[in-house]
């Protein structure tokens, strides 16, 4: 069960495009289902609204992995999707009375509609002209929802949804926010890991790799770099309808350009082009401030200095601190934590007797 | 029709200011096709200098400028080589994001050092606005406009007639050719950072004395990006143009339009119309055509 060749030595395709590798590689994803099923059992409320965050920002970044790591399109809009999710469950919630379980693919299936749209100059410009129209996508909608009162009620104010409830089980504490973020984002992990190993997922990286190759060899670029726009969008929508349930608010001001952005840094520290990548970097940029405020408090309770005199040290510390991981790991580490995790697998399958 | 001009000649004058931000921005990406999404960064670090220079240290203006452009010029030098040089031949979106995290680094950095407050740059300028035709422009930013003029003007000579210059637009127009009639590509790259960090240095000056200085200053990057899409990514001419276009739309939709919608078409327009011009004309109205359609 745990033995395993120290080599690829795949001899059918079926092998080679497999979900689990090895028999030890499906005994593991079910373990980690049950772990993370009841992790609620040992995390007090604090920690358990840390993990909703990391669970949340995770399925965001699945989605953007899937538009820019695996189909090579960068997008500057993500945030700006997410935000089209958020609204739409509200109205949905709120203007139809709908239950959140319908909020949620109506978010997602909205913004994959808008994300489309804003896809469609992909059609005809690539690499920086593409990542420039889809900031100019970011302001546009940004401006849109924020100045379409039937939407978000006008300029600067924030739509309040009721607490979502499943059959009359009211969504009312963290512990059961997590039941019901865990869940989308466990379909939304396996769904985009047999995304990238089917017909379609090759067809994104065939794209990415060379796409005038991918057209010769009869991909459909418009349709797959469309469908690529759709799908990362619909992640996103789903994402942002979550935000929406989990806070019970919808607000603009969570979906900034400068959300893209930390999605966008969340692939590229995990890892572009991997799933579990975009697992890895939404937990680690969502605790980097977290932990950073630990090291300063501490730091600051070492040496003697009043926590009020680093407040302000602190904010930009995490803007530097996030700017400079972005630059230190695209020199350094361009393939992100997923590479980093799979070196130290690598030392330890073969450990001890690796020659 | 006075209200028309009064916003379409004050959007203009903002117009030479976004063409002098505009100008950085082209210039690194003709050089060294690289996406700056940290010029507004810059910009506003160059602010931040400015007023550090002129308010903490209390530097008489003539010998504040020298140092700040110094400074400036050492930044751009600096961060060419440490940030970007590791990264030359990658692929876009690493390129475009290690800027975004320059950018970020730079942000945080100037507030650390410098505090979050607005702070002003004080030029000996007054501050009364002169009427012209029932026009009311205020003397700043005349000058302003005028500074971003001459700086433009220089420019333009400093890239036809000197010796850099002409190597610089070689190199822009083919690296390995330039490399064999024996032109130093690196110092190139690094020179035209050095030269975008000038460029923010005067703009920071520029646009810190009319809107203060704080990290907000930084959102004039982003309002560049429609003024060089329109102009063309790697035209001069087209940066200007760009801006004063850009400047210009603003400012009289702003007027016109803002009443009943609620504010902010100044932050709106200007990307509709960028969308507009990726769609019809990507390479914009200077710009070479080299736009690849797969």
């Amino acid at each position: 069960m745990i033995s395993r060749e120290c080599g690829v030595y795949q001899t059918t395709y079926e092998g080679d495009m497999a979900l689990y590798p090895l028999p030890l590689a499906r005994y593991a994803s079910v373990a980690a289902v049950v772990v993370l099923a009841l992790l609620p059992l040992v995390l007090d409320s604090h920690q358990m609204s840390l993990v909703n965050l990391m669970t949340l920002a995770a399925i965001g970044a699945i989605g953007l992995n899937i538009l820019v790591g695996y189909t090579g399109q960068v997008s500057l809009g993500h945030g700006a999707f997410m935000m089209v999710g958020s609204y739409t469950a509200a109205l949905v919630t709120l203007r139809l009375g709908l239950p959140f379980w319908v909020g949620l693919p109506a978010g997602g299936i909205v913004a994959a509609l808008v994300g489309t749209f804003f896809g469609i100059p992909s059609l005809r410009i690539k690499g920086l002209y593409l990542a420039i129209a889809t900031l100019a996508g970011q302001f546009i909608i940004e401006w849109t929802i924020n100045h379409s009162t039937w939407i978000s009620g006008g300029v600067q104010s924030t739509v309040y949804v009721p607490t979502p409830d499943f059959f009359g089980w009211p969504i009312n504490s963290e512990y059961r926010r997590y039941y019901m973020v865990l869940p989308v984002a466990i379909i939304a992990y396996v769904a985009a890991m047999n995304l990238v190993r089917s017909r379609v997922g090759r067809a994104f990286i065939a794209v990415r790799d060379r796409d005038v190759a991918a057209e010769i060899i009869g991909v459909d670029i418009f349709r797959y770099k469309l469908l690529a726009f759709a799908l990362s969008s619909f992640y996103a929508g789903v994402a942002g309808a979550l935000w929406t349930y989990y806070l019970k608010i919808a607000n603009y001001e969570h979906f900034t350009l400068a959300t893209s952005v930390s999605y966008l840094a969340m692939i590229i520290i995990g890892g572009l082009g991997s799933v579990l990548g975009s697992v890895f970097g939404a937990v680690f940029i969502t605790m980097l401030p977290i932990a950073l405020v630990y090291v300063v408090e501490g730091g600051a309770a070492l040496f003697g200095f009043e926590y009020a005199s680093i407040a302000n040290i602190l904010a930009n510390l995490r803007l530097i601190i996030f700017g400079g991981l972005i630059i230190l790991f695209l020199a350094i580490e361009p393939e992100g934590l997923y590479r980093m995790w799979g070196n130290v697998r690598r030392y330890f399958r073969l450990w001890p007797f690796s020659y | 029709m006075a209200f028309f001009f009064d916003l379409f000649v004050n959007g203009l004058m903002t117009g030479m200011m976004y063409a002098l931000v505009a100008l950085g921005f082209v210039l690194i990406y003709k050089a060294t096709s690289v996406v700056n999404f940290a010029q507004g960064e810059l910009v506003m670090f160059g602010g931040y200098v400015a007023a550090a220079l002129l308010s903490l240290y209390h530097l008489p203006l003539p010998v504040a400028l020298p140092v700040l452009m110094g400074t400036m010029v050492l930044l751009g030098f600096l961060l060419e080589r440490g940030v970007l040089r590791p990264l030359v031949g990658q692929q876009v979106i690493s390129v475009v994001m290690v800027t975004i995290g320059l950018a970020q680094v730079l942000q945080g950095s100037a507030a650390m050092v410098w505090g979050a407050q607005t702070k002003n740059i004080a030029l000996p300028i007054p501050l009364e606005p002169y009427v012209i035709w029932e026009i009311f422009i205020s003397p700043i930013n005349i000058v302003a406009a005028a500074v971003s003029g001459a700086f433009l003007v220089a420019f333009a000579w400093f890239f036809r007639k000197s010796r850099m210059g002409i190597a610089m637009r070689a190199v822009a127009n083919d690296q390995q050719a330039s490399m064999a009639v024996g032109i130093n590509v690196r110092m190139v790259f690094a020179i035209s950072w050095a030269i975008a960090g000038l460029a923010a240095a005067i703009g920071g000056v520029v646009w810190g004395s009319i809107v203060g200085v704080d990290t907000q200053l930084a959102l004039v990057g982003l309002k560049v990006f429609p003024a060089v899409i329109l102009g063309g990514l790697d035209s001069v001419p087209g940066a200007i143009v760009g801006g004063l276009i850009i400047g210009a739309v603003e400012s009289v939709a702003a007027g016109y339009v803002d009443p009943y919608v609620g504010g902010g078409t100044k932050d709106f327009l200007p990307y509709v119309l960028m969308i507009l011009a990726l769609m019809i004309r990507p390479y914009g109205f200077f710009g070479r055509e080299i736009i690849e359609r797969v």
